[in-house]
């Protein structure tokens, strides 16, 4: 694990504390407003940072999350723009974690080399790519390994016992357990079968475990804190951001202050979940 | 390219679903489990002799195979040079090559114990195909179709829906197959427990792209077998036009070995390759990862993919089956590009000539024909696949002829 997760999970969890973690994507929905935005997740109550790497066929993901990476491709988005981006939140932020958020196309086109090296530059601490299961895994880990970058592998309810030592098997940081069978940002888990499931993937892997995929309340983060290391929002926190562009998906005033709201609303939850 | 020649261009994909670099498995972890279950599941179907001999049955007496190779007599003349043969997939039950593959994967997704099927459909040739063999055997079936396409190929919409399928519209993206095919997927990781995705195309992670292809190759065994009958010997050239490429490997694939014979997969130029607007990712694309496997797409140089653009609903498609790639890469088959203008000439001619109205699809590897089959010697043998016929093509058609219906 590279220090900085380590030192956030470690931090957690003396305080007894799950962590929160929140999705954003890059330049969604300008360049300015994204890392400004991002600057203020912090504050807000984020411990960790998934940032998104928009791409024009997110495969796994719902409408909310769908719409952002086209909103962030028409104000320009592009690999070298997230990685600016990173690069300005580490001028103002050298401890909150980052995991970099997307699918393996725009990676490969970048260059794997050069994408793990940049990202490990800018301030990456790891890297989600959604449609890299552990049979393609040798593709990537690699390069990531040797920039230092954790590989965050998925589990879902589909793996079983047999298959998590293969997922584990390429698994760094944490793992990230999609709580439900389908895309984000649409149904929610039952708080027993989620607990479950981490019961059984705890058996196997002594990584922290976060929780994701439909948690859209407080009141859901606080539930999968208590069971989990983390809990993970995503498509609720960018229903929060789209609801205050303008119908040309303009930022407003409105807009960062409205985010970073309810990101408070969910830190109040997850952090106060366990007291 | 391949720094060694293989020892055959039949051998592949490797046991991780890799023809060369191309190809894999490149999919949310939800679908591993459910991907690697079909991969046994084909696996076992294919060994077993009862599964081949169900498969038999209702490719002879459902959709009427073998088709018939059929001899064009006047383009043949016309053109005045190689004698042109088709492979009438068009005749096929549903009007295209595109049943052969929904009979295998019903018969497997059976055998699995799916009680629901999913598809994409471009043009709508595949989804009918699907709606059918859904109505045959009794299983719900939803279609996710493009809204951009539905506009286009309505008659086919309404095909489906008498065939009891549910038509959802896809808004997302451009809105054509590539997009109903994002939706597909996301149905899937959805339902995993009850729902078999039946992809149309070689295209998609492994196993897809080799089973496709396995339910498809009936087309150049059937042929090779017929021209041996009628002229006994094997063509010179073949030529078939590829979107995903079902249709073209299908016709291809046994022929691969026999080193005599040239092979030419045409892709649609749409408006040419020198403008944006084309639908050509082995001629104009490059290597990338979509849809689940390492493939040619047009992508732009941040690896977004890009729209692809055809005259012809099936062809739009920004990437490729992975074999394709590979023997493209190999130097084993050539492709070249045909315009809408050229495919729309094409199915003038063939209509007129021949008395057949051929597919938009089939009009580009027919154009291509026209193209050099003058040029060639009388003793040429040129095999083309006529992989559909045009009917659901003719509002297309007369539009582009400024023309109301």
């Amino acid at each position: 694990m590279t220090a900085r997760l380590s030192r956030r999970f470690a931090e957690l969890k003396a305080a007894n504390r799950a962590a929160l973690v929140v999705y954003v994507a890059a330049t969604d929905p300008d360049e300015a407003t994204a890392t400004a935005l991002m600057q203020a997740l912090p504050e807000a109550g984020a411990d960790v940072i998934e940032l998104g790497m928009p791409f024009t066929d997110p495969m796994a993901d719902g409408p909310s999350i769908q719409k952002a990476a086209l909103r962030a491709l028409a104000a320009g988005a592009s690999m070298k723009k997230t990685i600016a981006q990173l690069y300005a939140f580490r001028a103002v932020d050298t401890d909150t974690p980052i995991i970099l958020m997307g699918y393996y196309n725009p990676i490969d086109s970048y260059g794997v080399s050069r994408f793990a090296a940049d990202a490990a530059e800018a301030g990456a601490d790891g890297v989600i790519v959604v449609d890299v299961p552990p049979e393609e895994a040798d593709e990537l880990t690699p390069a990531l390994k040797r920039h230092g970058l954790d590989f965050i592998c998925l589990a879902t309810p589909t793996s079983d016992d047999a298959r998590l030592p293969k997922i584990l098997a390429h698994a760094g940081g944490f793992l990230y357990y999609v709580a439900v069978l389908g895309i984000t940002g649409t149904r929610s888990a039952a708080a027993a079968q989620v607990e479950q499931a981490v019961a059984r993937i705890r058996k196997h892997t002594d990584l922290p475990v976060a929780v994701g995929f439909g948690i859209k309340t407080p009141g859901q983060a606080a539930e999968m804190a208590r069971i989990a290391d983390a809990a993970v929002v995503g498509s609720a926190v960018i229903d929060k951001l789209a609801a205050t562009l303008t119908p040309e998906n303009q930022a407003t005033p409105e807009t960062i202050p409205a985010v970073a709201a309810f990101v408070g609303e969910l830190a109040a939850g997850v952090h106060g979940a366990r007291a | 390219m391949n720094t060694r020649l293989p020892n055959s261009f039949a051998a592949g994909p490797d046991d991780r679903g890799h023809f060369g670099p191309y190809g894999g498995r490149f999919v949310a972890e939800t679908l591993m489990p459910l991907i690697l279950e079909v991969e046994k599941a084909f696996a076992a179907a294919s060994a077993d002799p009862a599964f081949k001999a169900e498969m038999d049955g209702y490719l002879a007496d459902f959709v009427g195979r073998p088709s018939p190779l059929y001899f064009a007599e006047r383009l043949t003349e016309i053109c005045g040079g190689a004698k042109i043969y088709f492979k009438r997939e068009d005749l096929n039950h549903t009007g295209a090559h595109k049943v052969n593959n929904c009979i295998g994967q019903i018969l497997l997704a059976k055998r699995m114990g799916k009680t629901r099927i999913i598809a994409e459909t471009g043009a709508g040739q595949h989804g009918v195909a699907t709606a059918t063999v859904c109505a045959l055997f009794g299983i719900p079936c939803v279609i996710y179709m493009g809204a951009v396409d539905i506009a286009r190929q309505q008659p086919n919409v309404f095909r489906m829906k008498l065939l009891g399928a549910e038509v959802r519209p896809v808004t997302s993206g451009a809105a054509t197959l590539k997009d109903a095919m994002n939706e597909a997927m996301r149905d899937w990781v959805a339902n995993v427990e009850d729902t078999y995705y039946l992809i149309g195309t070689v295209a998609g992670p492994h196993p897809y792209p080799v089973m496709v292809r396995e339910f498809q190759k009936i087309i150049g065994e059937e042929a090779k077998a017929q021209l041996q009958a009628k002229e006994g010997r094997l063509p010179d050239s073949l030529y078939a036009a590829v979107g995903g490429g079902s249709n073209a490997i299908g016709l291809f694939y046994p022929f691969l070995d026999d080193p005599s014979v040239k092979i030419y997969g045409v892709e649609a130029a749409g408006r040419g390759t020198d403008t944006e607007e084309h639908a050509a990712s082995l001629t104009m694309g490059r290597p990338g990862v979509l849809h689940g496997s390492r493939t040619y797409l047009l992508q732009n140089d941040d690896g977004q993919i890009t729209e692809a653009y055809s005259i012809s609903a099936g062809l739009d498609y920004p990437g490729v089956g992975p074999e394709h790639s590979w023997l493209k890469d190999a130097g084993r088959i050539d492709y070249v590009s045909i315009t809408d203008a050229e495919a729309l000439d094409a199915f003038h001619q063939m209509t007129r000539h021949e008395g057949i109205i051929p597919a938009l699809e089939s009009s580009h590897a027919i154009a291509q024909v026209l193209k050099v089959a003058g040029s060639l010697p009388k003793d040429h043998i040129i095999l083309a696949c006529l992989s559909g016929r045009g009917d659901k093509d003719v509002e297309t058609v007369a539009k582009a002829m400024g023309k109301e219906l």
